[in-house]
């Protein structure tokens, strides 16, 4: 009974991190953005005008965490002329569900003793959760799909077949970088593999999956960004010329929706690759007792506060990797999508077949795994 | 957990509605949807069957047919869309070259 | 499994099965039929085939159904305007239906279904033990099975690709609107 009443805040506090990810994400992204653009960014904030009649200053951080989804929910929700009703609001739940349900088997911690009771800090301890994580990503296609289609726009119906057609192409690239990751832990519980990845190698560097399987590393980042449909993979979006593509026909809470999903997946491919590449959890050369860092030096830590380190050190790595990949967004250009097709399935696709062929190989000759 | 009848019952009743939907529905569209029913309710026979006796074949089967529904699928709908071209129709009553 | 959850599952299955056949926009249809493919999924994953259960939602509703719903757009399908085909069709469909879940509710009885339920294996339904079996007693089926997957791919592409103007001229001088048509 408490495990199930622990799984539920677990489950909880996971969407909620998610969402307030993709909310940061959101701000991050226009003052981010603003900076490498050279100018101010988004910097004021008066909901009706009530603080700067006290002659309170203009509150940059306040407009887009708090007034910008607040406008969107208030907004009329409008639904076009002989548009599906049903489908046109069933679209945003299908896009933003799957992606929340899959923040819940992410490991973010090790286990934690509490009051004499040990939980595990993964909210749901599946062991096929790798399995769970595509199955999910693969159902969060229709939402998109379907977006497009309930439109009756035909523009928004391009726009929603591009991106659908992106999405299940990407699909397979990521697939096949999870598979050799599978191949290389031998396990598909999340929580075991970040276990198995600490430890050093050499005295003194850790464990990370990074250092085994870069290339799936770079194959998972890349799918990841495209299922995504973050820039440089945005043409199904394209903001600039398209406005908005499949969401064209949305306002109100259900485009806030649709926004959330796209920050929500980025925090998502975060949190994966963390999770498979960089350790999950897991801090450099800090085990259950303390630290034993390389020259010998050994630095006693109480149990509670290694977790606590734990979890610490996972949201660090996910808020850098989030970063960087805003980064890559505002410094890339658009792929053009006959690029995008020809990257996903001549590039991504072999690529990835030969490394979980050299993987197998490797795994083999090393007499399982490792 | 229930018994195997009920699990079998739901079997043979997705099966009946698949049955149902293919002979009466005339889009051929929302007839393969219907034939999709019917494997889908041969594999939870299937699995059912398997995990009550604890051996593992009925999952392999299940893997097996998940496989071939697949291929069986795309090469059904490509013809579905070349059909389409020539004909401009998915009704199956139009469909009516090869009758006597 | 528990009970409750079973008959939750089986409802909802039966009635999304039911939405397939009855409703008259196909979009409709296959949303219901990805309705039944998830219960159906978690039907499988309640009884330890966790593997499979996954499967089928990665492979059946992630890649199937929206295959499905490509070869909707790309027709363009309307929603069916009123009941269609002949009502002796749908009465001769609906006893020989009747009949055949008469039948198999005979076979499905309580009474007849005296299997004992074995105790499930430690790792019973895991990838683990799915692959044991599949590559030693089942090898060559799956070897044929993805020769027909490779044939299935080629296939498609086949039927479904049109025929340049290159390859209407090689056929001969058929029909000239056909070769305007492709080109």
């Amino acid at each position: 009974m408490i495990e199930l009443v622990v799984g539920a805040i677990e489950a909880i506090l996971m969407v909620l991190i998610g969402l307030h990810l993709a909310i940061f994400l959101l701000y991050f992204e226009r003052k981010g953005s603003a900076l490498i653009q050279d100018r101010v960014g988004a910097n004021r904030a008066a909901i009706t005008g009530f603080g700067r009649k006290l002659g309170l200053p203009n509150l940059g951080i306040v407009n887009t965490l708090v007034a910008d989804p607040l406008k969107l929910f208030t907004k009329e929700d409008f639904v076009p002329d002989g548009a599906d009703h049903f489908l046109h609001a069933l679209a945003p739940f299908l896009a933003l569900f799957p992606v929340l349900i899959t923040f819940v088997v992410i490991p973010f911690g090790d286990t934690i003793t509490i009051g004499g009771y040990t939980f595990n800090l993964q909210a749901a301890n599946l062991n096929a959760a790798a399995l769970y994580l595509l199955a999910t990503i693969g159902i969060g296609v229709y939402g998109v799909a379907l977006g497009g289609w309930a439109s009756n726009n035909r523009w928004a119906l391009l726009g929603g077949i591009r991106a659908t057609a992106q999405m299940i192409s990407y699909e397979i690239a990521m697939g096949l970088a999870l598979v050799s990751v599978i191949m290389t832990y031998g396990t598909l519980d999340l929580q075991e593999m970040v276990r198995a990845q600490g430890g050093v190698w050499f005295g003194f560097l850790p464990r990370w999956g990074i250092f085994v399987q870069p290339l799936a590393f770079v194959l998972l980042l890349t799918a990841g960004v495209a299922e995504s449909k973050r820039v440089p993979f945005d043409l199904p979006e394209g903001e600039s010329e398209l406005i908005l593509g499949y969401m064209v026909e949305y306002s109100g809470g259900k485009q806030a929706a649709f926004m959330f999903t796209d920050f929500a997946e980025q925090a998502l491919t975060a949190m994966m690759l963390v999770t498979f590449f960089l350790g999950g959890w897991q801090v450099p050369w800090l085990y259950r007792d303390g630290l034993h860092l390389p020259g010998g030096v050994f630095i006693a830590i109480a149990p509670l506060a290694v977790s606590i380190l734990g979890i610490v050190s996972f949201l660090v790595k996910v808020v850098v990797l989030c970063a960087f990949l805003g980064l890559v967004r505002w410094t890339l250009p658009r792929f053009r999508y006959d690029q995008l097709m020809r990257l996903g399935w001549k590039g991504l696709v072999p690529l990835g077949l030969a490394n979980v062929l050299v993987t197998a190989f490797i795994v083999v000759a090393a007499g399982g795994t490792h | 957990m229930v018994s195997l009848s009920w699990l079998m019952v739901l079997s043979a009743a997705i099966f009946a509605i698949g049955v149902a939907g293919f002979l009466t529905r005339r889009n051929i569209l929302v007839m393969f949807m219907s034939i999709e029913l019917m494997l889908n309710a041969v594999n939870l026979a299937f699995v059912s069957l398997g995990s009550r006796m604890g051996t593992m074949d009925g999952q392999v089967i299940v893997f097996f047919v998940m496989t071939v529904a697949a291929a069986e699928a795309a090469v059904g709908l490509a013809i579905i869309i070349s059909i389409f071209r020539s004909r401009e129709t998915v009704h199956a009553d139009d469909l009516t070259l090869l009758r006597w | 499994m528990p009970a409750g959850l079973f008959w939750f599952l089986a409802a909802l299955s039966v009635l999304a099965a039911l939405g397939v056949v009855v409703q008259r926009n196909p979009v409709h249809c296959l949303l219901s039929l990805v309705l039944t493919l998830l219960a159906i999924a978690v039907l499988f994953i309640g009884q330890d085939a966790v593997v499979v259960g996954f499967l089928q939602a990665i492979v059946y509703t992630g890649a199937i159904m929206v295959l499905f719903l490509f070869v909707i757009w790309l027709l363009n399908l309307p929603a069916e305007s009123g009941p269609t085909g002949h009502l002796a069709l749908k009465f001769f469909g609906a006893v020989a239906v009747a009949a055949l879940m008469a039948e198999l509710l005979v076979f499905a009885l309580p009474a007849r279904l005296q299997i004992k339920p074995a105790a499930h294996a430690a790792g019973y339904g895991s990838i683990d033990a799915l692959s044991q079996t599949l590559f030693s007693e089942y090898l060559i089926a799956f070897e044929v099975t993805s020769v027909l997957l490779l044939v299935a791919v080629i296939g498609a592409v086949a039927l479904a690709r049109r025929t340049t103007a290159a390859e209407m001229q090689e056929r001969g001088p058929a029909d000239k609107a056909d070769i305007e048509k492709a080109a």
